[in-house]
């Protein structure tokens, strides 16, 4: 039993009660948002640390003890998420406090974002299956706030598309629980592995796990269900798409990584196959549509897709290597796309425009600017010695060792077409004539800048210090890989 | 009485289905709604519908109902509640702004 697992679900809830009292006082509302997005940060660094030298730290709560009860699980990967959806927490606050329009701030745009990050958390931390379902729930509702929020044509929409899909696959979420607890009799994370072990059925499971798949793929853009991302995230202001596009898919990302390592692990000739199938087509689609748009926040939200599937494809090889270099990708994938969505936002502060063809000569006017999304998007694209190399390197390294040379190659091909989609993306908006006025070059962004720096600098640092930090995922890839520790950590407290 | 449940499980499924391809705004509404029960009833009903007392300490009874999936359910059901209604207005503004509930209309172009 430890109590500071909670806190990181607890405090942003808390505090978005509180700021719904503060509408209409800005300068009170950024006050108590930024104090308590740096508050959780240190928070869950705190709680990795402590988890990183105990062990698996979990909360019965009520005192129901488990399998019986709802726990709370906090194992080295979850603390890992936690830290990172606060770091993009953080940054896209400040970013928001000088983008977002005031019309937003009063119409509860603070204490849905941390309604968000709520649910983000609760979904990382919680250790049932319907807790999930519950924190998805409560992210997804405040998103569909976030995302709506404004009313304009277009996000109007789109933004009901997103809605009726998402409620679709909460529908299907609860038919694959159903379906499960009747196998199986239970919901808690660590007893399911367990009973899936003894189960005779198979077949039932196998089922049971390509629904669940399904559910967690809608969430989280894989293959045949990426279809909505591109134009929901265009929609809403830079922070909010820079908040969505780093955390909410990767939080559909982590639940497949979660399930199909701890509970639907009887068969991984049939489950892990499809999944590094999914992979490689969700790469290869998503990369294809980024090369076709001419649009900054659309090839940013195409990308999203691509890099999806390096994630699953990790899991999909289903190694101790594979699995770290998944985990690598996610921490790098998270920072460096969330970086790159502020800085369309910020260009887009500058030219007015997210249109590539309107734009020009960002170089010569903001060097700064022009510089630092250079270095986050040659990461992006796996250029040594950013962060973005390791993770892939590691990646395709174990697919040489289990000889998947099938994805091996077209995760190759997809990181040369996203080092040609980000290329041009900085051709066409940094280099050439410049095409916005002088007024608008004149316009200092130096302020702006001030959040994106932490996430530049952080994907300098996960490159640079890639041996200590893949050390850690290696660790973490050990945690997850073998369920015991999990399931003795959750049922013999 | 589950195979009976089960039929009618599959009946709202069927016609959650058909609702939502259909082109009308508010059907697409109606028809999640109604998906939704028929998940909400899934979830009882494989839960397996027992002829127990309530699972009360007191009652000293040989069979007792399981009270985890009516917990569920009712979890579920709220989010279900707070998400149709936010859809419905939604979809009133969606209609209001864009002067049409034909979802065929509200495709969109790359373009814009």
């Amino acid at each position: 039993m430890n109590n500071l697992v909670i806190l990181p679900i607890l405090i942003p809830f808390i505090v978005g009660v509180l700021l719904i009292f503060f509408a209409k006082q800005h300068g009170i509302q950024r006050f108590i948002s930024g104090l308590t997005s740096l508050f959780l940060l240190g928070i869950s660094i705190y709680l990795a640390i402590y988890v990183y030298q105990e062990g698996i730290q979990t909360v019965a709560l009520g005192s129901w003890q488990a399998p019986f009860g709802i726990v709370l699980v906090a194992d080295m990967f979850a603390t890992m998420m936690v830290i990172l959806s606060s770091i993009v927490g953080v940054v896209c606050l400040f970013f928001a406090f000088q983008t977002i329009s005031s019309e937003r701030e009063k119409f509860y745009f603070y204490p849905f974002y941390f309604f968000l990050i709520t649910g983000v958390n609760g979904a990382f931390l919680t250790g049932d299956l319907f807790n999930l379902f519950v924190f998805f729930e409560v992210m997804l509702i405040a998103s569909y706030v976030l995302i709506v929020m404004g009313g304009t044509k277009y996000q109007l929409r789109e933004s009901l598309k997103y809605v009726a899909i998402n409620i679709f696959a909460s529908i299907l979420f609860i038919v694959g629980v159903a379906y499960l607890y009747a196998a199986t009799g239970t919901l808690n994370f660590a007893d399911l592995a367990v009973r899936v072990a003894e189960l005779e059925q198979q077949g039932v499971i196998n089922a049971i796990a390509i629904l669940f798949l399904l559910v967690f793929g809608m969430k989280g853009a894989l293959f045949p269900l990426y279809f909505w991302l591109p134009r929901s995230y265009y929609g809403p202001p830079a922070a909010i798409a820079a908040l969505f596009g780093g955390l909410l898919t990767k939080v559909g990302i982590y639940a497949i990584m979660r399930t199909f390592t701890l509970i639907f692990t009887h068969d991984p000739g049939f489950t892990h196959n499809i999944i590094l199938a999914l992979a490689g087509l969700t790469m290869f689609f998503g990369v294809l549509g980024a090369v076709s748009q001419f649009d900054f926040k659309r090839i940013l939200s195409y990308h999203i897709i691509s890099q999806v599937g390096y994630m699953v494809m990790g899991l999909g090889i289903y190694t101790q290597l594979a699995i770290a270099g998944a985990i690598y990708y996610i921490a790098h994938h998270i920072i460096v796309k969330a970086a790159l969505f502020l800085f369309a936002g910020a260009t887009q502060k500058i030219t007015g425009t997210t249109d590539l063809k309107q734009m020009g000569g960002l170089l010569k006017t903001h060097p700064w600017l022009a510089w630092m999304f250079f270095i986050s998007a040659m990461s992006l694209a796996g250029i040594p010695p950013l962060s973005g190399f390791f993770s892939k390197f590691a990646l395709i390294l174990s697919g040489f060792e289990e000889g998947r040379y099938i994805i091996v190659t077209v995760a190759l091909l997809v990181g040369l077409l996203t080092l040609f989609s980000m290329m041009k993306i900085f051709i066409y908006a940094f280099w050439g004539e410049q095409k916005h006025s002088e007024t608008q070059a004149k316009q200092k962004i130096g302020s702006l800048l001030v959040p994106i720096i932490p996430l530049v600098a952080l994907t300098i640092v996960l490159g640079f210090a890639a041996e200590p930090i893949f050390q850690y995922s290696l660790q973490v890839a050990d945690q997850i890989l073998d369920p015991s520790i999990y399931i003795n950590s959750v049922l013999k407290e | 009485m589950e195979i009976l449940m089960s039929i009618t499980v599959g009946v709202l499924f069927m016609v959650g289905t058909y609702l939502i391809l259909t082109k009308s705004l508010l059907r697409l509404v109606l028809g999640l709604m109604l998906l939704s029960h028929g998940a909400h009833l899934l979830l009882l009903t494989m839960a397996g519908l027992k002829q127990g007392s309530p699972p009360l300490l007191g009652e000293e009874a040989a069979y007792y109902a399981d009270p985890l999936p009516q917990a569920l359910i009712l979890t579920a059901i709220v989010i279900s509640f707070g998400v149709t209604a936010f859809l419905l207005v939604i979809a009133y503004r969606t209609y209001k702004e864009h002067k049409t509930d034909d979802l065929d209309k509200l495709r969109g172009s790359a373009d814009e």
